[in-house]
């Protein structure tokens, strides 16, 4: 139905890190937080409780002084295409509701915050731990409910949510280029807030399908990796990294093996 | 005072015996039906879950009862489709159990999902790839083919019987009671194998992902067969407690005899499957995903491989070994340490299968989860017990429930 | 669940599952539906018939 009616050609949103850049400041967390109304609590020390679609994980290589070296790892959602790109991601699959669905049009995956029932097999099907369970009824700090983005809904307790590369932004920019008469988007015209917010310029977004993306090209670099490829979640998710050990660290390998 | 309602020709307690009883039962059932409104008005956060994990020890009860339910389907089907004839002595009993065991899943699921009111979206917004859709659909079926089981047994209550219609309804479900038993064992294996296709399909989690035939992980097949074979086992255990605390032989020993005897044999068969899977899982599958075996059960404070031999040669193999040996069978001692180490194997299968799978890590910059449950969640996994404790209390004092007690127990 | 719901796709995977799901639905209804049946018939509209069983 919706695939007759699109006669474009399909795209693949993602997203290029170059881990090297990041220096793990936490300004894409914060900005992700602000643009998507994620609610937070009093305490956020518990971090397996606490929402954030956009976690920057520390790595180290366990070396001692002086060949320790740490590295900064942002994890949104990897928006996984599955086997062969059917869009057979983890938690698609297994949600019964059908209510996170991963879009051929986009590659984005979605998740219908009305349609949630929150029973968490898509947390369990997920290996990035990228699905948070809202625990808690959202409250803001008197007064900052006047702050929130009128673009995204706020979601009740009892649901799960996930980071959705800004998805609203995608539908601003389509409603932009319409009424322009437009049938494309330009790169910049849709950029998730994360993307916007890095002041290393560590993260780059596109279109991975586009040949005049920046992701396009910097995807196919030798020291690109993604998380966990070898489940074949087939993430749209890219890092970059000029250090072994940072590449190795994507994935699990066994003792004797070599990459 | 009640005994116009107690079955003719057997001896029950006194009523004020009865009454303390089902008082000091209902006493728990109030804790955690106190618990679930807690988890209902306040929400999960009352639980110790968390977002690694998920999944926990509700789904794990809501697992090990469904498998230890397996009872009912199995027996029903050797009763009915196979003919054996003996366990209509027992079947009653292995109804009302599975009866409780699957009612208990239901509304443990009721209140593990975090918005209850939406849980009707499973079936009008159903997602059929989904293992979780499956479940829903057959558990509510099959909740419905063992009411139909256990409604005939109502009837039988000697005030209910003597309304001639429902002595003609119960009546005419017996008639036709091989059917209703062959829906259950259709949806029993569509549900119990789902429940194995949970944790099978997870191909983002090395540890319970499984490779399999068609749509179904090999973990659909393993958790049905062991379901069935493991299922006449807690049938037996509940048999002889109620034996015990009733201090009455209630079922002759050929017809436990001869229900452990299948049991073993299916046990024995089942963990030759498991231990071939193992096998395959630890050589093939996890290597491709990069991970060792050794690394599934090392590095945490819990999770160390003794929780595989318990569940594979402990509970597995030695159980099976002493059911099918007559030998083993006949010695009430051995048949008792085989039946309880079969109800553990299974449980231990779902922790694993469950809370496992949540706990090791994936992602190589990850550690170990951990995860103890809060006193609601103990509350609210007791409470079906509590609630089956008082079932099969009303159950054995108003119904015929055990067709031999007159003749096993004569009036003196 | 029913193909009012929008989600419903006539492809193979709802026809093998949905149909196994009404396929058992049916045979316990028409089941009940028969005994609940021929029990009401037995008792208000036919009462000239013995009971024989026991």
């Amino acid at each position: 139905m919706k695939e007759e009616q699109s006669k474009e050609k399909d795209k693949k949103f993602g997203m290029v890190i170059d881990l090297d850049k990041c220096t793990g400041c936490g300004a894409c967390m914060v900005a992700c937080m602000a643009e998507n109304n994620v609610p937070f609590k009093e305490d956020e020390s518990n971090k397996r409780d606490s929402i954030t679609w956009l976690r920057i994980y520390k790595l180290t290589n366990g070396k001692p002084f002086p060949d320790a070296d740490i590295c900064y790892l942002p994890r949104p959602c990897q928006h996984c295409g599955g086997k062969g790109e059917h869009g057979h991601s983890p938690c698609v699959s297994v949600c019964p509701a059908t209510a996170t669905d991963y879009s051929k049009e986009t590659g984005i995956v979605s998740q219908i915050y009305t349609r949630c029932f929150g029973c968490r097999y898509c947390m369990a099907a997920c290996p990035y731990h990228a699905r948070y369970f809202n625990w808690w009824d959202p409250v803001w700090p008197d007064g900052m409910e006047k702050y929130l983005s009128p673009n995204v809904s706020v979601r009740m307790r009892g649901i799960v949510e996930k980071c959705s590369f800004c998805f609203h932004r995608y539908q601003l920019a389509k409603d932009k280029a319409y009424f322009e008469g437009r049938r494309e988007i330009e790169e910049n015209e849709y950029q998730t807030a994360c993307t916007q917010a890095c002041p290393a310029g560590a993260i780059v977004f596109g279109d991975l399908n586009n040949p005049e993306h920046a992701v396009y090209e910097l995807k196919k670099s030798g020291n690109a990796f993604r998380l966990l490829e070898r489940l074949q979640t087939n993430p749209k998710v890219y890092y970059l990294s000029g250090r072994e050990w940072v590449r190795r660290a994507g994935d699990n390998y066994l003792k004797d093996e070599k990459k | 005072m009640d005994s116009a309602l107690i079955p003719r020709g057997v001896k029950r307690c006194p009523t004020w015996q009865f009454a303390l009883w089902i008082g000091a039962a209902g006493a728990v059932l109030l804790w955690g039906v106190f618990a679930m409104l807690l988890c209902w008005f306040k929400g999960l956060n009352q639980t110790n879950m968390n977002d690694s994990y998920g999944f926990a020890l509700w789904i794990w009860a809501d697992l090990a009862v469904i498998a230890l339910g397996g009872g009912a389907f199995f027996t029903g089907f050797l009763r009915y489709i196979v003919g054996k004839d003996e366990l209509k002595n027992i079947i009653n009993y292995a109804v009302l159990i599975g009866f409780i065991c699957y009612s208990s899943a239901l509304l443990i699921l009721a209140i593990d999902i975090g918005q209850p009111l939406r849980g009707w979206f499973i079936f009008w917004h159903a997602n059929v790839h989904s293992m979780l859709t499956e479940v829903a659909f057959c558990l509510t079926c099959y909740f419905g083919v063992l009411t139909i089981e256990y409604v005939p047994l109502i009837l039988e209550n000697r005030q209910i019987d003597k309304v001639p219609f429902f002595h003609r309804l119960g009546h005419n479900m017996h008639e036709i009671m091989a059917v209703f038993a062959a829906t259950g064992a259709f949806l029993s294996f569509f549900h119990q194998g789902s429940l194995g296709g949970v944790s099978g399909v997870l191909f983002g989690r090395p540890f319970g992902y499984r490779e399999g035939i068609f749509i179904w992980p090999w973990t659909f097949f393993l958790f049905t067969w062991s379901a069935a074979a493991c299922g006449p086992c807690f049938t037996i255990l509940v048999t002889k407690i109620t034996e015990k605390i009733t201090g009455k032989k209630l079922v002759k020993q050929n017809v436990i005899e001869l229900l452990a005897k299948i049991s073993g044999w299916m046990i024995g068969t089942y963990i030759i499957a498991k231990i071939i899977d193992t096998w395959y899982w630890a050589k093939v599958t996890a290597p491709a995903a990069g991970l060792s075996l050794m690394d599934f059960y090392s590095n945490n404070p819990f999770y160390g491989i003794w929780i595989l031999v318990l569940e594979i040669v402990i509970c597995g193999i030695i159980p099976a070994i002493i059911l099918i040996s007559e030998k083993g069978r006949k010695n009430p001692a051995a048949l008792m340490a085989a039946v309880v180490l079969a109800v553990i194997g299974p449980c231990v299968n779902r922790w694993v299968m469950v809370l496992q799978v949540m706990a090791v890590p994936v992602l190589t910059f990850e550690s170990w989860a951990m995860y103890y449950p809060s006193w609601q969640e103990v509350a609210t996994t007791i409470l079906p017990v509590a609630y089956g404790v008082i079932l099969i209390s009303f159950s054995y004092r108003y119904l015929p429930v055990f067709p031999q007690e007159q003749e096993l127990n004569p009036e003196v | 669940m029913f193909p009012i719901c929008f989600e419903w796709m006539w492809d193979m995977s709802h026809i093998i599952f949905m149909g196994g799901l009404w396929y058992a639905l049916t045979i316990i209804g028409l089941g009940m539906t028969f005994c609940i049946g021929k029990a009401f018939y037995d008792t208000f509209l036919d009462k000239g018939k013995v009971d024989h069983h026991h």
